[in-house]
């Protein structure tokens, strides 16, 4: 674990911040109920960054949904910084999203008649903080993302990959306990994923907690735990290793210079 | 490893640790470093074979050193080889021979098998990762972001076994 750790009040670890527990969700549909969540239990500490990857179908956008409040459990108990939410209602959960959770959405859902600068502070203005704290806030996120010039711009003139950067800022606004993002980068070319991705580790390794949903492997490699859920339920819950780190000393190697290559 | 050997030959003579030292920087940090010794002995087939030719030269302060260069059939078989359509799609997986077969070995739990292996897939892919990011563009680079894409497909296809066999 990379980041600051706040004080241990579980065993072996940060806090726990946010816990799930025997949670199902079933739907119904023509053909008779279809359940998407068969029993998830899943705990997340502060500052922890995890992946849940699995087959599409296998109910990781709805799960997601469920941690986040924009769907309700059919059954089982969801925990939030030490208080369960799993019963609040919906205008409590708005709530509790406007301060503590970051959500970033797959398509984006950038507000299109804002500019982008707005739909970034609006969401810190919702999340308590003032007007100039709000522009503070923004300016900073957007520097970090490299998208300053872009603040008074309308979304719609961005790029999908500033876009979701947009989306991103706007869900790290409020400074949220936890973010969650479902897919960030599922509609983004490889350029647009790498600084998805390295927003989301700088965020990480300042001790943001993160949560997300992914099929790209890079993505999930980023985090440092990958859960993976099948059919509803957890098939395996893996902690990866640290990165590895080469050594820098066969770059530096010295070739006898008639048998360098050139091109 | 015969064949990229020759192609090094083809640009001029070199002995082996110089052989070792081009792969090395061409494929750069996620390619398994050339071992010396398997340099030695497969210059030496080579050799046996006629494809490349070898010769001593004096150093005054070192051992000598033996440079080898490519002959005319060293040159016909690396343009062959150049011509040629290279394997397919991995056939002979060895994960997959496991994975098929160990229930005959009367390890069922074949679950836990595609777990280890989703673990190791995901290692590679974090070391794999942090190295691309310190690799400039180029070839090591694109070797890197080929190994990525196979391991994308790899995990792919992990869960098309477990949706299947589990």
């Amino acid at each position: 674990m990379t980041g600051p750790s706040p004080p241990a009040s579980a065993p072996g670890g940060p806090a726990v911040l946010l816990r799930a527990s025997n949670v199902t969700k079933t739907f119904r549909a023509d053909g008779g109920p279809v359940s998407a969540v068969r029993g998830v239990d899943l705990t997340l500490r502060a500052g922890e960054f995890a992946a849940i990857m699995g087959p599409s179908g296998s109910g990781k956008s709805t799960l997601l949904h469920l941690l986040g409040g924009l769907e309700r459990p059919t059954s089982g108990e969801i925990w939030l910084d030490g208080r369960r939410v799993d019963g609040l209602s919906q205008a409590k959960w708005a709530v509790l999203r406007r301060r503590h959770i970051g959500f970033v959405f797959q398509f984006f859902n950038l507000v299109s008649n804002m500019t982008v600068a707005d739909n970034v502070e609006l969401a810190a203005l919702m999340g308590g903080a003032s007007k100039r704290q709000a522009a503070e806030r923004c300016a900073e996120l957007l520097a970090e993302l490299g998208l300053s010039d872009k603040a008074g711009a309308a979304p719609a003139r961005l790029s999908g990959g500033e876009q979701q950067r947009v989306a991103l800022a706007r869900a790290l606004a409020n400074r949220p306990s936890l973010l969650l993002a479902d897919e960030p980068t599922g509609n983004l070319d490889s350029s647009g994923s790498q600084s998805v991705l390295r927003l989301l580790t700088r965020a990480h390794a300042e001790g943001q907690a993160i949560l997300l949903v992914t099929h790209d492997a890079r993505v999930a490699s980023a985090a440092e735990r990958v859960i993976s859920l099948f059919d509803g339920m957890v098939a395996d819950d893996a902690a990866l290793r640290a990165p590895h780190r080469p050594a820098a000393a066969r770059a530096a190697k010295a070739v006898p210079a008639v048998l360098r290559l050139h091109g | 490893m015969r064949m990229p050997l020759l192609a090094l030959l083809a640009k001029e003579p070199a002995h082996g640790y110089e052989l070792k030292i081009l792969l090395e920087q061409i494929f750069g940090e996620a390619y398994p470093s050339p071992n010396i010794g398997q340099i030695y002995v497969t210059l030496q087939r080579l050799e046996r074979d006629g494809l490349v030719r070898s010769q001593d030269v004096v150093q005054r302060t070192r051992p000598n050193k033996r440079v080898y260069e490519l002959t005319d059939a060293g040159r016909e078989a690396l343009a062959a080889w150049v011509d040629r359509p290279s394997e397919g799609p991995r056939i002979r997986d060895d994960f997959f021979m496991k994975l098929a077969l160990s229930p005959l070995a009367g390890d069922t739990d074949r679950l836990a098998l595609i777990n280890r292996q989703r673990r190791d897939y995901l290692n590679q892919i974090r070391g794999l990762t942090t190295l691309a990011a310190q690799t400039g563009p180029g070839i090591a680079r694109l070797l890197i972001e080929g190994a990525l894409l196979h391991l994308q497909a790899d995990l792919d296809w992990l869960e098309r076994c477990q949706e299947e066999l589990v």
